[in-house]
């Protein structure tokens, strides 16, 4: 009884010290809040983001999905694949193995990203990164991504936590997320949670949850800014630096060759709160 | 008019250089057949005198075009033209407030179904114009489209 | 397959859809440049033609206000799957390419 009176005291002073929130509930509150403010969308259709949110959109969009745009630069992600033998870096020979990612690894005390691991593969098996134009977050780099992301369609996301430091770099990456930041003075979740399906100059914002699914994507966009078809590819890393510098903030670039910890720190947060979704990636965007 | 065979037939290749070198051709249009005028003209009417001859048409209620009501962004509009009407020879898309409004024509073989679709460049809010050439008249269809610039592009 | 384009042909019963994509910049000549503030030269697919059993079933003509990366589908009755549909487009410049292709 003393020892049972002991343990309860101990937690009770300890309680206050850990913080109440888990991944877990961070999810379920995340998921929780998207029920109640669209009630009328099922939660796998999350994943077709602004889609799943807009009749008009998703009629367009099914337009586009006759025969996606993507679909001759995924092959040609699917060529460099083999080209630079990414293969042999990963599991499963890099096939169908995006929904697990990021992962935390022990070992190096960081989370990995797909799109880092991709970048530390290509250099450890002698590739000329600068020669061959294999640069973090676009063209023929983010063809490789799309092409792996592609494989693992259907796979549901499942990105694990397992405590410690790993619990430690998701905060960081869920307050990067509620921070306000730039001269317009917004966070990720201004947009994305409190007023996702608010059309913002045209612009719908898309829901946090289901934003990883289908990336990396397809932007008519950034199409149009070339003539190849691998111009319209973007990783989720450039996406998180073009919406930085929509609210007039700093864009994280990659530091020597490897991407900014504050980016990968979001994507391991933000890429949980899809977890229990499937990817569709890549998607086709405005 | 022009005729399809015209240059194909009668020009030898070196010759075809030479023209175009010499600025005689325009290098736009190496293909006799294609109606060069129709693709300059900066008006829906132009457009389809130079097209198909005439601008003469009547709105029918029996074609339909399907198009955003919002495009989410102009470069690529997805556009579905589908008409039952009998005996279609061609079919065109013209985007009235483009600096050169025709975007496509398609001729039609006589088995071929009166539906086509494709994507297509619009510069800013507009209609969409769809104009059906069937037993040898004009019969056209608008659907207007929102085109605006995104808050948020990136 | 040809390298630029992509069809697929399904039929069912007597008709046959056609869906296809173009891999083609579609330039429309007034695009500038951003370094050198020039305008990049209109590159543009003028003519599609697709057939089937050596008869031309569509003719599209393009102006440059189809967008990059071009799409077009259509249909035509009196095929049949097993049948084969060909594809072949010229731009502005001269510049060809055909593909064929099974139709399921």
């Amino acid at each position: 009884m003393k020892k049972l009176i002991i343990a309860i005291a101990a937690l009770a002073i300890a309680a206050p010290l850990v913080s109440q929130a888990t991944p877990q509930s961070d999810l379920k509150k995340m998921q929780n809040h998207f029920a109640k403010k669209f009630p009328g969308v099922k939660y796998q259709d999350y994943a077709n983001g602004v889609y799943a949110l807009d009749k008009g959109r998703r009629i367009e969009w099914e337009a586009m999905e006759e025969f996606p745009p993507y679909e001759p630069g995924v092959e040609i992600g699917k060529s460099l694949f083999k080209k630079y033998k990414v293969g042999k870096c990963f599991k499963n020979g890099g096939i169908g193995i995006k929904q697990n990612y990021p992962y935390y690894d022990g070992k190096s005390g960081k989370v990995r990203t797909l799109e880092g691991d991709l970048m530390a593969c290509l250099k450890s098996n002698g590739v000329d990164t600068k020669k061959e134009k294999l640069k973090f977050g676009k063209g023929k780099f983010a063809a490789i991504a799309a092409y792996m992301a592609y494989t693992s369609r259907g796979k549901t996301i499942n990105v694990k936590v397992p405590g410690g430091k790993a619990t430690k770099i998701y905060n960081k990456g869920k307050k990067f997320f509620y921070a306000k930041r730039g001269q317009l003075n917004f966070s990720c979740a201004d947009c994305h949670v409190y007023n996702a399906g608010v059309m913002l100059r045209t612009m719908l914002l898309s829901t946090a949850i289901g934003q990883t699914t289908h990336f990396p994507v397809y932007r008519k966009k950034w199409e149009a800014g070339g003539t190849s078809p691998l111009h319209g590819f973007g990783t989720i890393q450039r996406r998180y630096g073009g919406c930085n510098k929509m609210v007039r903030a700093k864009p994280l670039k990659p530091k020597k060759g490897k991407q900014h910890t504050s980016y990968v720190a979001l994507e391991y947060f933000h890429t949980y709160m899809s977890n229990g979704l499937k990817i569709n990636a890549p998607g086709v965007r405005q | 008019m022009k005729r399809r065979s015209f240059l194909k037939g009668t020009l030898a290749g070196s010759t075809v250089a030479v023209a175009v070198g010499a600025g005689l051709l325009n290098p736009r249009s190496v293909l006799a057949a294609w109606p060069e005028s129709a693709f300059e003209a900066k008006s829906v009417q132009d457009a389809m005198s130079s097209l198909f001859g005439t601008a003469d048409n009547k709105t029918s209620g029996a074609i339909k075009i399907k198009a955003p009501d919002i495009a989410e962004n102009g470069a690529v509009v997805p556009v579905t033209v589908t008409t039952k009407m009998k005996g279609v020879s061609a079919i065109a898309i013209i985007a009235e407030k483009n600096g050169t409004p025709l975007a496509a024509n398609f001729e039609l073989a006589s088995n071929a179904k009166g539906t086509v679709s494709t994507r297509i460049k619009m510069g800013k809010t507009m209609d969409v114009v769809a104009v059906v050439k069937s037993g040898g008249s004009l019969h056209t269809a608008r659907k207007n489209v929102k085109v605006t610039i995104g808050g948020c592009g990136g | 397959m040809a390298t630029s384009i992509r069809i697929r042909a399904k039929a069912k019963g007597n008709e046959v859809t056609v869906k296809a994509l173009i891999t083609h910049p579609m330039e429309t000549g007034v695009r500038k440049n951003k370094k050198t503030g020039e305008k990049i030269p209109a590159h543009f697919i003028q003519e599609v033609k697709c057939e089937h059993g050596g008869k031309t079933v569509v003719n599209a003509q393009w102006g440059p206000a189809v967008s990059k990366n071009p799409y077009l589908s259509f249909a035509f009755s009196g095929a049949k799957a097993g049948d084969t549909v060909k594809l072949s487009w010229v731009d502005n410049k001269g510049k060809s390419d055909s593909a064929e292709a099974k139709v399921k």
